[in-house]
């Protein structure tokens, strides 16, 4: 009999939910806060938070409420995650979002319930295209357009040939689909690793070797980044194929790739020397509030977000419900972001430039990031005329 | 069948009783995760309940059980990809694709015993797991969402979390008496009696392989039904279903609850995934006491929660 | 010429690091019977330890020693607390039981080092590239890997094969109640065992560890390998193991090099990078699976029961 209580103890309070309360803003984020790339939603956090702390933890005069979820960098779980903001917690919205396998997964959950997510880094194709939604607004970019943004930069190198590794799941996918939408060179081969379990490549290096390509183009995101790049040091390359890369050399991955990275280029729409002033103020005050970390671009992602979020919570005056009028007023992109202004596409993907950034090392021996030229301006991915919104 | 008035029956009343009036409870309070949670109980329960006829009953560990979740839920899945839309076809299709593996493996795993037999099943089901992560036309790894839900030609809205759950119920009652019928029929006497012993059983002259085979085939084909089942409910399928672990958390769920009882799985499914809900908003570290507690049940608490309640009218 | 001597090198790499871990797992279960889920776990504690005591020390082989020491201790002390009251148990109790334990210390673990897991990394001298055939480079550490697994290979083969207790490990393989029938200390050979299981595991674990990682959960992966390679090698035999593993880690990496190129000609790249790991996983289970059909006691059976 003790059982029975206990079970029916233990039941009534996994049912109790807490009172729904019209009185905060209610915002789920969800990212990766366990595994290797634990210190990606890390970052991410902590400039949330900052933005929350700039904005006085309060948007149009309500409090703000957030509450985070770990997505454990799987597709189900975070899908769980999402399911679990949405109905139990009833957030208004939903952020966050760093792999865009886990987007897909959880995209349906949120847009047939009309909670906006605003996606802080995942972009892919299929959502600026035939998934994209009212509710679904983005505060990165498109996959593809900043492997394509790469793309033109080495074709403004003269580079005649390149051998393309990434991962194998959907980002890994649109990126490579994004080199080769605008490069003119010729492709010798290309080739998908096991994802995210995958550390070893050498069997890929010695691939792209072999193929007599003259150049090297990857995508490798957080730990993977860093093994990447110091196999393809180790194994001799940096001499003789150039790397190219998309989002695998950031200020998370630079402490430990260290001096394999001096000369690898990357294109960014975000690097943290970029002059405007939200953003001047946005480095230091994170190199303040977290001492000896530096933000990346997930950061600033994640802190455009919530000024996005912001900006429609003031247009309504606090009033969540009137989803339309928030719907419109974040279409309209007002707000300070860290990337300078920029437009949405008809698929709530920003219009936006991209950015050369190389890795250079400082008088005091510490390596950084640094803007070196604007590849493109105001580029927009190829996937908005899949998207029937107008 | 009579009932008498003891703690076992007292609790699976007062359960059964709780899970029809759920919805009831979640209408009046407002609180709609609570009846999706259920949901994914009953549909757990259901599986476990598959289980336990062939571990419980049949003696059988099988450790690829999960691999008919990833099945039941494939099929559905695929087909809505595809553009057949309807559970008319989709359901079966998933009854008949479960049937079918189960028979194949089944014959080759019920020539082997013991640690061996929960290898070979192991192996199986990591097999169907990778066969789906291979599957990059339906995502792979990354899995496949299902943007509609199965078409019943108006019969029953799968989309009404109302009815989804009673359906899911249903099937889980139904799943319940199925196994009762098989385990008080000659059939399941003779499954229960290779179970205790199998050389006596075959010296009467049953073929001991046969036997298996049909309550293996059973068990696969009523989890296959709790894969489609599950697929709907999160509108989603991936390969992670199949994989050996959650293979794992359903045979804990079948000893939990008392191997070998009726409604043992049910309230092992209650007890396991309610626990990892609830513990896990009350501590970020809520393993840290589940695992001790498994440890705990498998050293002083034999036959399960079901045990705990008092011994059964007949083994 | 060069990604094939590589790929079998690495193929032999991978396949001694899973003999390390089936080791244990064989012994364990050919003398006490005991099926050990947490096996993974003692794989994972080996790998944390390692970068653990690797950054306190500032030195990579103390580092090494003392985490080996560490995850004998914890061996021993697992075995004795918990893992000793389940010894003649239902072989689905131990599954219970240890499936447990790996919950317990998955989140252990999360506790005290916090859940983004950790690094280990190399010194200067283990990193640069190594001539082995003219042409042909190869890191110095996988060269490692390979020479310090051949060498604990080798260890253990002598230990089982010339030694007394190796005698009675033998002996308790292919028949336990006659060991304790004859007088011997059972409970210290058991603990002894295990704890030397432990510490193979460990080993692997903080050998793999700079290269691939380390971090919550590694175990479980890796754990259902083990447990096919024993099948396949035969439980209680380490000679068994040795060559399953050999075998399973040529498959798994050559399996993952060359067979993408193979099915490329039929499909497109993306779906051959993702239909080739899966096929290479696939071949795997594949044998155990006809194992099991046709000569169920494993290819070098340690008893005759």
């Amino acid at each position: 009999m003790k059982t029975s209580f206990w079970l029916a103890g233990a039941m009534a309070l996994a049912l109790a939910s807490p009172a729904v309360a019209g009185d905060t803003i209610k915002i789920g984020f969800v990212s990766t806060f366990s595994g290797p790339t634990a210190v990606i939603g890390n970052d991410m956090r902590n400039s949330f938070e900052l933005a929350l702390d700039h904005l006085g933890r309060k948007m149009a005069g309500k409090p703000v409420e957030v509450i985070y979820e770990d997505d454990q960098q799987k597709p189900d779980i975070g899908k769980q995650k999402t399911e679990k903001l949405v109905q139990s917690d009833h957030v208004d919205f939903i952020a966050g979002y760093i792999w865009s396998n886990v987007l897909l997964a959880s995209l349906k959950t949120a847009v047939d319930s009309q909670t906006f997510l605003i996606s802080a880094n995942a972009g892919p194709s299929q959502l600026a295209g035939e998934l994209c939604s009212p509710y679904v607004f983005s505060t990165s970019w498109q996959n593809d357009q900043t492997p394509a943004a790469m793309g033109l930069y080495m074709n403004q190198k003269g580079v005649k040939s390149v051998f393309l590794i990434g991962p194998n799941y959907a980002a890994g996918k649109d990126m490579l689909a994004g080199v080769k939408s605008t490069f003119k060179g010729k492709v010798m081969g290309e080739e998908y690793t096991v994802w995210p379990s995958q550390l070893d490549f050498s069997a890929e290096l010695s691939k792209a070797k072999a193929s007599g390509a003259e150049s090297i183009f990857v995508f490798y995101p957080g730990a993977a980044g860093v093994q990447f790049l110091n196999q393809y040091a180790q194994a001799g390359l940096k001499a003789q194929m150039p790397l190219y890369t998309a989002f695998t050399v950031d200020e998370l991955s630079l402490p430990l790739q260290k001096d394999n990275a001096i000369g690898v280029p990357g294109a960014q729409e975000w690097v943290n020397d970029l002059p405007n002033e939200q953003n001047k103020a946005f480095v230091a005050d994170y190199h303040k509030k977290y001492a000896g970390l530096r933000p990346t671009y997930y950061g600033a992602q994640a802190y455009d977000a919530a000024q996005l979020i912001n900006s429609a919570v003031v247009a309504v005056k606090g009033d969540t419900s009137k989803k339309d009028a928030m719907k419109a007023e974040m279409q309209k992109a007002d707000f300070k972001s860290l990337r300078g202004p920029f437009k949405y596409g008809n698929n709530h993907i920003p219009i936006q430039n991209f950015y050369l950034q190389d890795v250079v090392k400082g008088a005091d021996g510490v390596l950084s990031l640094k803007t070196v030229a604007t590849i493109v301006k105001d580029s927009q991915d190829t996937f908005h005329d899949k998207c029937p919104m107008k | 069948m009579n009932f008498s008035l003891n703690a076992r029956n007292i609790v699976v009343a007062l359960v059964a009783a709780f899970l029809l009036l759920l919805p009831l409870y979640s209408q009046l309070s407002g609180n709609v995760f609570a009846l999706t949670l259920f949901t994914r109980i009953v549909i757990f329960a259901l599986a476990a309940v598959s289980l336990n006829l062939i571990m419980g009953y049949g003696g059988m560990m099988s450790f690829g059980h999960a691999a008919y979740l990833g099945i039941g839920g494939y099929a559905v899945g695929i087909l809505a990809f595809e553009g057949i839309g309807s559970g008319f076809i989709q359901w079966p299709v998933a009854l008949l694709a479960s049937a079918l593996f189960a028979l194949v493996i089944g014959a080759l795993s019920l020539r082997t015993r013991g640690v061996y037999f929960i290898m070979i099943t192991l192996a199986f089901a990591q097999m169907a797991y990778y066969v789906a992560s291979g599957l990059a036309r339906y995502g792979g790894d990354d899995g496949l969402t299902i943007y509609k839900r199965s078409d019943f030609a108006g019969l029953i809205n799968l989309s009404s979390k109302v009815q989804f759950y009673y359906l899911c119920l249903a099937c889980l009652f139904g799943g319940i008496y199925l196994v009762w019928r098989i385990v008080n029929s000659r059939f399941g006497l003779v499954v229960q009696g290779l179970r205790s012993n199998e050389a006596r059983m075959q010296a009467i002259g049953f073929p001991a392989t046969r036997y298996r085979l049909v309550c293996f085939v059973i068990a696969g084909t009523i989890c296959g039904l709790a894969g489609a089942l599950l697929a709907t409910n999160t509108d989603f399928v991936s390969p992670a279903v199949m994989y050996w672990t959650r293979s794992g958390d359903l045979m804990v769920m079948v000893i939990l609850g008392g191997m070998g009882s009726l409604f043992g799985p049910v309230i092992g499914a209650i007890v396991y995934l309610v626990l990892e809900e609830f513990l896990s908003q009350l501590t970020e570290y809520w393993a840290m006491i589940m695992g001790p507690l498994l440890l705990l049940v498998v050293l002083f608490g034999r036959g399960g929660i079901m045990g705990l309640l008092g011994r059964p009218r007949r083994g | 010429m060069l990604l094939v001597v590589e790929q079998f090198l690495n193929g032999l790499q991978f396949g001694l690091l899973l003999f390390l871990l089936a080791a244990g797992l064989t012994l364990v279960f050919g003398i006490m019977d005991l099926v050990n889920l947490a096996h993974g776990s003692l794989y994972m504690m080996g790998a944390y330890f390692a970068a653990t005591f690797v950054a306190w020390t500032g030195s990579f082989v103390l580092g090494i020693v003392l985490a080996l020491g560490a995850t004998l201790l914890l061996g021993i002390v697992l075995e004795f607390v918990a893992l000793r009251h389940l010894y003649g148990r239902d072989h689905l109790d131990h599954v219970l039981a240890t499936f447990g334990l790996i919950l317990f210390f998955n989140d252990a673990v999360r506790l005290i080092w916090g859940p983004a897991g950790l690094a280990l990394p190399l010194p200067a001298w283990l990193t640069v590239p190594v001539q082995i055939i003219p042409g042909v480079f190869y890191p110095a550490y996988r060269l490692a890997i390979i020479v310090v697994a051949l060498a604990v290979a080798l260890g253990l083969y002598l230990v089982v094969m010339r030694t007394r207790l190796g005698m009675l490990i033998r002996a308790g393989a292919s028949n336990r109640e006659m060991i304790g029938a004859l007088g011997i200390n059972i409970k210290l050979l058991y603990t002894l065992v295990f704890g030397l299981g432990a510490a193979l595991a460990g080993l692997a674990g903080m050998m793999q560890a700079p290269i691939l990682t380390v971090q919550i959960g590694m175990g479980e992966n890796i754990l259902i390998l083990a447990f096919v390679i024993i099948v396949i090698g035969g439980i209680g035999s380490i000679r068994g193991a040795f060559l399953a593993a050999i075998f399973v880690g040529m498959i798994d990496t050559l399996g993952r090099a060359f067979l993408p190129d193979l099915l490329r000609k039929v499909l497109s790249s993306a779906a051959a990078s993702t239909a080739a790991p899966a096929i290479s996983s696939m071949l795997i289970y594949l044998l155990m699976a006809i194992v099991l059909v046709v000569r169920p006691e494993g290819l070098f059976p340690a008893s005759k029961r």
